[in-house]
């Protein structure tokens, strides 16, 4: 092959072109098209809109979509912690590298792993009930894995333990990239810790938070298939409870083979994520410049 | 010296290492002592359950099969990146930015979306349980990032290196070997960690694309795992500590190089 040729470019990017049409192009498309087929096996009849009705129409559905909205009460509560945590470590303490290690570790275990030993410790006669009762917290022994009313709250919880040390690690790395000189010039005007936070760190850390918040909102949405299939024993249980719209598309695909159904969930899924994955795009620019 | 960040530091360290604690903690007692007392060290440490989890169950057959995928869809993704990347990054030819655009934009594509007509068609063309099928998909999976940050790093690289390498009379693959990779290997390490800790952790494909017991990754048997031995709790946790081990030891190690894949990953 000459140097110059002008079909050579074309060569060095066409792998990446088939791979990408095999996994995402015709896939994309293929999507839509289930979306309005009764597809049984391979392919099917168009129904129109039947797929879309029929699931919007049905209560698990809707308790899918609830569930996963009521996980975005978590967003909050992980940008708050996370960012006091990493406030505290950029204090620089003593021990402070130890504690970043540490504080880390949840986000190093694969999450199968962690809600699997999450599982156990929340049995209704496991260790978190029993250290509970022995401190005469009574009341807040509950049943966390089997009961209907609180399984979700621990699934929730099992979120926000993970996905904090992701928070505490990006506010810090944007911490460390400050310029020191204001905060010193601050800390030699006799600044104290929390003002110095509310008033000069945290103002310069808009963008990362942002940002946090929009990938967090995505993973709420998007990406708890495997804390709800290890918590709810791979059915989304007790009952119902922690059936959240990944599962819901696994089931329907797997479970009871109605490819058109999955396909019309998925379709209105990518559709919302779409909207956040723009606002991820403008907040990414918004960075760079 | 002000008690209370360290105090606050403290209780969020415990509340982190808790659950590894527990885990490894557990692993080591006995069924008996287990039930007697849950939260306690062992009196008698038993090595017992990591025996059985070693020997009695798959779980070297579940880390193969993870490594044989985690090994074939890293290398194929950087082989297909690194082509495509230099081209993008270095040669002019219509539709180059509109390709970079879509392969940035496919990033975003939330991969339980795609698992409905990839499921159709691997039942189709017999696709569904094997090594390659879903193999070519955590490739896919994984590709469009790798292609966005090995463009922008190679966008970086000084012109004169090129304009040497061509004057020598280097083609652009030469260029590509012998001038621009080994330039690259903080990117591309980055590359290995982020997509392999994305395909060894991954639950979602794996019990969907590859149902076959002897295919099973080490996260899919875990799922299954806890269900089957669901009251020997400590046996359960040693089969825990195993599955995690690759990767702690890992973090420990490489901490560096290994926060910083897992925030690109997270972000990508």
């Amino acid at each position: 092959m000459r140097r110059n040729s002008p079909l050579l470019p074309y060569l060095f990017v066409l792998p990446l072109a088939g791979l990408l049409t095999f996994v995402f192009g015709l896939s994309l498309v293929r999507l839509v098209e289930f979306s309005f087929k009764q597809v049984r096996g391979i392919d099917g009849p168009w129904i129109g809109l039947r797929n879309y009705e029929l699931v919007l129409g049905q209560p698990l559905f809707r308790e899918a979509v609830w569930h996963n909205i009521q996980l975005f009460l978590v967003i909050p509560v992980i940008v708050v912690i996370a960012l006091v945590l990493a406030l505290l470590l950029y204090e620089r303490l003593p021990g402070w590298r130890i504690h970043r290690t540490i504080l880390f570790l949840p986000y190093v275990l694969a999450i199968p792993i962690i809600a699997v030993v999450m599982k156990q410790l929340f049995q209704f006669s496991g260790p978190v009930n029993t250290v509970l009762s022995a401190l005469s917290l009574d009341f807040l022994v509950l049943d966390w894995i089997g009961s209907a009313d609180v399984a979700l709250w621990t699934v929730m919880g099992l979120i926000l333990w993970r996905e904090t040390a992701l928070g505490v690690i990006l506010f810090l790395s944007r911490l460390m990239a400050l310029d020191e000189t204001l905060i010193e010039a601050a800390r030699l005007d006799g600044a104290g810790w929390r003002h110095r936070a509310w008033y000069i760190l945290i103002p310069q850390m808009r963008g990362v938070i942002e940002f946090f918040v929009v990938i967090s909102a995505i993973t709420m949405l998007s990406a708890v298939f495997a804390y709800v299939y290890v918590i709810g024993g791979g059915r989304g249980g007790p009952g119902t409870a922690t059936m959240v719209i990944e599962l819901y598309i696994f089931n329907a695909l797997v479970r009871t083979s109605l490819p058109g159904v999955a396909a019309a969930v998925s379709v209105m899924l990518f559709l919302v994520a779409l909207i956040l994955i723009r606002a991820l795009f403008v907040l990414r620019r918004r960075e760079e410049d | 010296m002000r008690p209370l960040p360290h105090l606050a530091l403290m209780i969020a360290s415990a509340i982190a290492l808790v659950p590894t604690l527990f885990m490894l903690v557990t692993a080591l007692k006995s069924q008996d002592e287990y039930q007697a007392d849950k939260t306690g060290l062992p009196d008698a440490p038993v090595l017992d359950h990591f025996r059985q989890i070693l020997f009695d169950t798959p779980v070297f057959l579940w880390m193969a099969n993870s490594l044989i995928l985690v090994a074939g869809s890293v290398v194929l993704s950087l082989a297909v990146s690194c082509l495509a990347a230099y081209a993008i990054a270095r040669m002019e030819f219509r539709g180059r930015d509109a390709l970079f655009t879509l392969s940035t934009a496919l990033m975003a594509v939330p991969p339980v979306v795609l698992i409905v007509p990839l499921f159709v068609l691997y039942s189709q063309i017999g696709l569904i349980s094997t090594y390659s099928g879903t193999i070519l998909i955590y490739a896919g999976l994984v590709t469009p990032f790798s292609v966005y940050l090995l463009v922008t790093f190679f966008r970086t690289l000084p012109q004169d290196l090129f304009d040497a390498a061509i004057l020598d009379g280097a083609s652009h693959l030469q260029i590509l070997f012998r001038v621009v990779l080994p330039l690259s290997l903080a990117p591309v390490l980055t590359l290995v960690i982020v997509n392999a800790l994305f395909v060894w952790n991954d639950l979602l494909m794996a019990v969907i694309f590859l149902q076959d017991d002897a295919k099973k990754t080490v996260m899919a048997g875990i799922a299954v795992f806890q269900g089957r031995y669901n009251n020997q709790i400590p046996l359960t946790m040693a089969g825990m500590a195993v599955a995690a081990a690759p990767m702690l030891i890992l973090y420990l190690v490489f901490q560096r190089h290994f926060v910083r894949g897992l925030m690109a990953g997270a972000v990508k």
